[in-house]
């Protein structure tokens, strides 16, 4: 599933069943956007109740302190579900924002690829 | 260059400016960065400096829209001067409920928000992308957020 509101673009993969719930965002992430990719996870999470959430990052090219709540938000929502959340691929600009909240503490991180690095 | 960078004051000679109104509606944030990012591309900023610019802008556009007025729609007043020295000043101001605490909303992962949606981290943001940020408010008369960001740019 593929949505699209202004500059934030989400696609959602329905196909793993109660495994796995694949969040793909591109774009940029406020508050305004966040309002809404929050809504559409929130969604998706109680209907599959997955046992894992992955938000892939790393087509997001600006995020402000709403990324760490609508984050923080899906984090406590999986706990709630018996749950994990993952965090997949934010660049160094990203970083730099969850190290300042403590959040790379909390909630589990994936980085593969360090290819992004200086253009971040 | 390097005499201007050990001085660093605060308060240099202002030679361009640009001012900007918005109504506190959220689909403006992106606008409100993004103008700002664009007015500031002329000091030929890193891509850092740029980001850091661009993520203080939205922290203190999104404070007016979900705070300073909450449950209405106000004008948000936004002022970008250049000085001199590399210095940019960036106005950002409400005339909203104005804030009780100024330090304690300063404060790291304070928030009003009791549904966990909210980071408390708006000012935390700003104070660490910018060289400077100066907070004056007054109960229902408003906030104005100033930040202070000198651009070394590209070389």
């Amino acid at each position: 599933m593929q949505k699209t509101n202004r500059n934030c673009s989400l696609f959602i993969s329905e196909d793993g069943g109660s495994e796995e719930l694949l969040v793909v965002l591109k774009g940029e992430i406020d508050h305004h956007s966040a309002v809404w990719v929050r809504t559409e996870i929130d969604e998706k999470i109680m209907r599959y109740r997955p046992s894992r959430t992955v938000m892939d990052l790393s087509g997001i090219s600006f995020m402000d302190s709403s990324g760490i709540g609508l984050i923080m938000g899906r984090h406590t929502r999986m706990q709630a579900v018996g749950g994990l959340l993952v965090v997949r691929e934010p660049n160094e600009r990203i970083m730099k924002i969850f190290e300042l909240a403590g959040l790379t503490r909390i909630v589990s991180v994936e980085r593969e690829s360090r290819k992004r690095r200086g253009r971040a | 260059m390097k005499e201007k960078e050990q001085k660093r004051s605060y308060s240099t000679e202002c030679y361009n400016e640009m001012k900007l109104r918005l109504p506190s509606l959220s689909v403006n944030e992106g606008m409100a960065r993004a103008a700002v990012a664009a007015f500031c591309a002329q000091l030929d900023p890193t891509p850092s400096e740029l980001a850091d610019i661009k993520c203080a802008v939205s922290e203190a556009v999104t404070n007016c829209i979900v705070h300073a007025y909450r449950d209405t729609v106000g004008i948000i007043y936004i002022s970008v001067k250049l000085c001199r020295g590399g210095l940019v000043r960036i106005e950002i101001k409400d005339k909203g409920c104005g804030i009780e605490d100024v330090e304690l909303a300063r404060t790291p992962l304070y928030t009003t928000d009791s549904a966990g949606e909210r980071s408390g981290m708006g000012f935390t943001v700003m104070e660490s992308f910018c060289d400077k940020v100066r907070v004056f408010s007054g109960c229902k008369k408003g906030t104005t957020v100033t930040l202070f960001k000198f651009v070394k740019g590209k070389e």
